[in-house]
């Protein structure tokens, strides 16, 4: 079977990224809408796997691009390999999660192959034979539908939008080697520093998030060789978001953090949600001492529940809430942790 | 070192976006130079500082993107260009790329050409990397920190913030780089620099002028823009005598709810 849907497996190091079999999922969807096939695209080094489990997920078969140059992703090489997979092929669509590597990658394929790129997906449906894909802009203050005019016509998916598949065990498809060192890159990876992120946030189903009232205990007094009001106030929320990584320990949720608590070097920027930080949309948000900020809740408004914990009882927060607590956080977190380890039976 | 800063004029983040009549409107907020823009500028304004040379802003866009221009400008940026068009009003990124990486060649002798990660209105952030496709320059996008610039090797080594860390990248020049907010932060226009801007002359090119013969096509068409729907939350709050008897509830209820 011809097959004119492609779906690109993004990896980390031979990882497939939370997403990766989503969007497999997705494509499988879109490629029933159409009447053709799904082809998976994996492109590195020590890879090969990847494209049994993408068939397992839901492909029809796969490429894979495996070379010793493509061990570090670099976009230029990468996006080489896959426009020649796509151009071959004659490719109608490609579809690819929404990470900070396929947002590079597939732009670059969409120069490559002179085609529109549309990312952050929210919704991807199929009418009159045309892909449309749904995305917010302004922050989401507004959303759009659009098109691609030209071929393949390419749209990433956000993370959590489509169901992961179940895995077929034993499902077999063909895969293809296809030659892969097409362009050389100038630039070398040296290294990578790990950050202390923990959970995914984006791939998160609970996040607890902290804000600026992480910082305003009064009852804790900081050791008396910190002698810096800015860094009593950093110390302060550091005991405080120690509070909110035992309630995300117990929940195996990820950490988030408002603007504000970022800026005020509370926390890395890597766990702001938000505007100018990650747009996350997990199951349960727990926003502890966080007041709700237009800028925030454009990260996080899309949440299947929230939960406010905040001494003001007029934080917007509680507007967008389906849970609330009006009290200090310092109090209501630690007590909420101890609950739910006995109910959840940790 | 010869530097290219890129910019966009976006609606401001606080404005209140809405949908009239099909189209988005955000009323009678002000347009600004795009915030993301404003570290591309003043990490450009930095390496001009440390290693010499100019620092040239350029938009593309309407009449009124002057007035990011002029931002730049007042920041101290040396020289501005704008490229305007009417046929280019409709561009996606698809386009505004060509048009960019037309302006940078014409430029001429460019080492490094700063953007910010993403435009605020459109939020794509696409553009940098298919710039740096259609120059054929190294894309080092999301750039956190610029570890080291040596513009006698021309060299440039950059911390990237990815998904999973930090990453260490090297690439020679000329080079494109977007910047994320933790690489520095933009400078307040001087009352010195915003009367040079005020006064500065800012050359409108055309798309024929940057050397394109005729207007490429985009690659998207917008069907409609549409105000998200809008979810009725009513929140219940949870009260008790005591602080463990509120938490017991909560988790009730968090259980009960079956969304953990």
């Amino acid at each position: 079977m011809a097959t004119n849907v492609f779906v690109y497996i993004d990896h980390f190091n031979g990882q497939a990224v939370g997403a990766a079999w989503e969007i497999v999922g997705a494509a499988r969807k879109t490629a029933d809408a159409l009447g053709t096939g799904v082809t998976a695209v994996v492109i590195g080094q020590g890879i090969a796997g990847l494209a049994d489990e993408a068939i397992q997920h839901g492909a029809d078969d796969a490429r894979v691009a495996e070379d010793a140059k493509l061990k570090d992703f670099r976009v230029e090489p990468y996006a080489s390999a896959l426009s020649k997979i796509l151009k071959d092929a004659a490719a109608e669509v490609l579809l690819l999660p929404t990470t900070a590597r396929t947002r590079e990658l597939a732009a670059v394929v969409a120069v490559d192959l002179e085609t529109g790129v549309v990312p952050d997906l929210v919704g991807l449906e199929v009418k009159d034979g045309k892909v449309v894909g749904t995305r917010p802009i302004y922050a989401g203050k507004v959303m759009e539908r659009v098109v691609v005019s030209a071929k393949p016509q390419i749209f990433l998916i956000r993370s959590r939008i489509f169901p992961k598949p179940e895995a077929q065990a034993g499902k077999k498809g063909t895969v293809t080697k296809v030659e892969a060192a097409t362009g050389e890159s100038k630039t070398e990876v040296l290294g990578y520093k790990a950050t202390e992120v923990g959970v995914s946030l984006t791939d998160a189903a609970v996040i607890v998030s902290g804000g600026r009232g992480v910082s305003v205990n009064p009852k804790l007094t900081p050791p008396a060789e910190i002698t810096d009001e800015h860094q009593k106030e950093v110390w302060r929320a550091q005991q405080g978001f120690a509070l909110i990584r035992e309630l995300a320990t117990v929940l195996n949720a990820a950490v988030g953090a408002s603007r504000a608590a970022v800026d005020a070097g509370y926390v890395p920027y890597a766990n702001q949600v938000g505007q100018t930080g990650k747009v996350v949309s997990p199951d349960v948000y727990v926003a502890c001492g966080v007041s709700g900020a237009i800028q925030h809740l454009a990260g996080m408004r899309t949440s299947k529940t929230i939960v406010a914990i905040n001494k003001d009882p007029e934080a917007p927060i509680f507007k967008v809430a389906r849970f609330g607590i009006v009290g200090d956080l310092f109090d209501v977190v630690p007590a909420l942790t101890r609950e739910l380890k006995t109910k959840m039976g940790k | 070192m010869n530097i290219v800063v890129c910019v966009k004029q976006t609606p401001d983040t606080a404005a209140t976006v809405t949908v009239e009549n099909g189209k988005v409107s955000w009323g009678d907020a002000p347009l600004v130079i795009n915030p993301w823009d404003e570290f591309a500028v003043e990490q450009a304004l930095r390496t001009r500082e440390a290693h010499g040379g100019k620092v040239i802003a350029l938009c593309v866009g309407p009449e009124v993107a002057r007035e990011a221009l002029k931002h730049a400008l007042a920041m101290g940026c040396d020289e501005a260009v704008l490229v305007s068009d009417p046929g280019l009003l409709a561009g996606d990124s698809l386009v505004i790329s060509k048009v960019l990486a037309a302006a940078i060649e014409k430029i001429g002798a460019v080492d490094l050409a700063f953007f910010g990660r993403q435009a605020v209105d459109s939020d794509t952030g696409v553009t940098p990397a298919q710039v740096a496709r259609r120059l054929g320059w190294p894309a080092l996008t999301l750039v956190a920190a610029v570890t080291a610039l040596d513009p006698a090797s021309k060299t440039i080594s950059v911390d990237r913030a990815l998904d999973e860390g930090r990453q260490q990248i090297k690439s020679p020049l000329p080079a494109v780089v977007s910047v994320t907010k933790q690489i520095c932060e933009p400078r307040y226009p001087s009352f010195m620099g915003i009367r040079k801007a005020s006064k500065a002359t800012i050359p409108v090119w055309s798309a024929a002028d940057v050397g394109l013969t005729s207007i490429p096509a985009a690659g998207l068409s917008w069907l409609e823009v549409f105000a998200p729907p809008k979810v009725e939350t009513k929140v219940e709050m949870i009260t008790g005598d005591t602080v463990d008897a509120v938490a017991a509830k909560l988790a009730a209820r968090l259980l009960e709810a079956k969304v953990l």
